[in-house]
């Protein structure tokens, strides 16, 4: 049995190509997936995206808690509004799943978790909330969309009252900001497509029309099928392909995220300082085919060091190339291959992101 | 859902459609309902002239945004030459599936083989199956 969004009489009417993900039933595209990827890197479009779970996290121990549960350090996070990515680790180090966290106010924190592990996270979130003075309520009233692109700031703002408008223009990049009580929307500059935006939440019930009004203003609605590309490009990991429970942090390009400044003790930080010791012997790197042919995640990726295997991987419509991610043996730096249909091609190491604001950022 | 069968051509369960040339030859490629059930094509792989193919052979892939699929040859015979011009513009599947999106051209082992194929009333049917 899937779930739907409050979205989802919207996508049926839109006439899109719904798929399962996660268990939900959810838009692939409303017919061009390459159509819907350039509208984000040139104009704007929509995502709903309220399949992702929003928990909220208040109480005088909200912040220890969050110390506790996270590798990145929500201490970092001074000024309200700031967001901060993390990974939720198990004792082993292996990633339960990425996540962003903003700091509301003292006290007050608002984390929003993937659909697919929403269950297993709120499960082990309770879990270990029992020592803390927190209050764990997963947001199942709010829907979100993410309006994405270099016109989306100012077309989604179109829509507010000039104090909403301006406060939400005046953000700064992983800034949120929330207003007219606590039925107003929460919106936030961020985003998972390389480009500009915005992330907004709102009352489920308020959902549809701030849907229809976006689209009104000309913003294109698209599906998750540009949102894997967009966000491939863009060098960021999906949770599930890129890392797992069996990988950590530090095998997955998200060492940036882990902080070990301070002393705190975060679960599975015993086990990344062990691996760091010993020598992290796989790393997560970016391809860029040097041959005709689309990289796929599961395909074998050959190099001097040794194996490796793509984890995620797609043909850019940006770069017009094919891009993956790969694990691969941690010396390995050139001279790659990727097996597709018993041929080996030749792939490129380059470094994440591919195309930032409509633009390569490596070299073709 | 498009759905368009020309009535001149001969096609299989798994999607691809045959037209037979005058000169003997036969030419393959995919239908319109099996490019839009792929989206967008951005690659494709065909076979290389002289290859031998039988029936039912894996012999070409069209990959989408979104996923790579096999093309598997409606005939045992020859290929005479792939779709070169693919390379370059792969979108040619989707906006001419009939016509310039064509994947390769054989010549068939058997030339009566291509009559046993379904005419455009039984891919039609098909359709009409398997979107019950």
């Amino acid at each position: 049995m899937t779930q739907q969004t409050p979205l989802y009489a919207q996508h049926v009417a839109l006439g899109a190509r719904v798929v399962d993900f996660g268990g939900w039933d959810m838009p692939l595209h409303y017919g061009s997936q390459l159509d819907e990827h350039h509208a984000v890197r040139r104009a704007a479009g929509v995502f709903d995206v309220s399949h992702m779970r929003a928990v909220d996290m208040e109480g005088r121990d909200a912040a220890a808690f969050l110390g506790r549960l996270l590798a990145n350090d929500v201490r970092r996070l001074k000024e309200p509004g700031k967001a901060l990515y993390s990974c939720m680790l198990n004792e082993q180090g292996g990633v339960l799943d990425d996540l962003i966290v903003y700091f509301r106010s003292p006290g007050r924190y608002r984390v929003v978790v993937n659909a697919g592990t929403a269950v297993k996270d709120l499960a082990w979130i309770h879990a270990h909330a029992a020592a803390f003075e927190v209050s764990i309520t997963a947001r199942t009233d709010l829907a979100m969309v993410a309006v994405q692109g270099p016109d989306a700031r100012t077309l989604t703002a179109s829509l507010w009252d000039a104090a909403g408008a301006s406060a939400a223009l005046a953000l700064e990049p992983f800034f949120a900001t929330e207003w007219s009580g606590a039925s107003g929307p929460f919106v936030a500059r961020t985003g998972y497509t390389g480009e500009d935006g915005f992330e907004v939440m709102m009352p489920a019930g308020e959902i549809e029309g701030f849907w229809q009004r976006l689209l009104a203003a000309g913003v294109r609605p698209c599906g998750l099928g540009a949102r894997d590309t967009l966000r491939l490009e863009a060098g960021m990991n999906l949770y599930g392909n890129d890392m797992d429970e069996s990988t950590t942090p530090l095998e997955s390009g998200l060492a940036w995220t882990v902080a070990l400044d301070t002393p705190r003790d975060f679960i599975g930080r015993g086990a990344l300082e062990a691996q760091r010791l010993a020598g992290v012997a796989r790393r997560l790197v970016g391809l860029l085919l040097e041959e005709r042919g689309v990289l796929r995640s599961h395909q074998s990726v050959h190099t001097p060091e040794g194996e490796g295997q793509t984890t995620s991987g797609t043909y850019s419509p940006t770069l017009e190339r094919s891009i993956a991610l790969a694990r691969v043996p941690a010396a390995a730096r050139d001279a790659f291959e990727v097996e597709i249909r018993g041929k080996r091609l030749r792939a490129r190491v380059v470094r994440p992101p591919f195309v930032r604001h409509g633009k390569a950022v490596i070299a073709l | 859902m498009s759905n368009n069968v020309p009535a001149d051509l001969r096609y299989t369960k798994s999607h691809e459609w045959v037209r037979r040339n005058s000169d003997g030859t036969a030419t393959v490629g995919i239908t319109d309902h099996a490019q839009h059930a792929l989206g967008d094509i951005v690659f494709a792989e065909t076979p290389e002239a002289g290859r031998t193919l039988a029936a039912g052979d894996a012999c070409a892939v069209v990959e989408s945004v979104k996923a790579a699929s096999d093309v598997y040859s409606p005939l045992a015979g020859t290929v005479v030459a792939g779709n070169a011009a693919l390379a370059d513009a792969p979108e040619k599947i989707n906006t001419d599936p009939y016509g310039d999106g064509w994947l390769w051209q054989l010549t068939p082992a058997d030339a009566a083989a291509v009559d046993a194929l379904l005419d455009a009333a039984g891919y039609q049917r098909v359709l009409a199956e398997s979107a019950e």
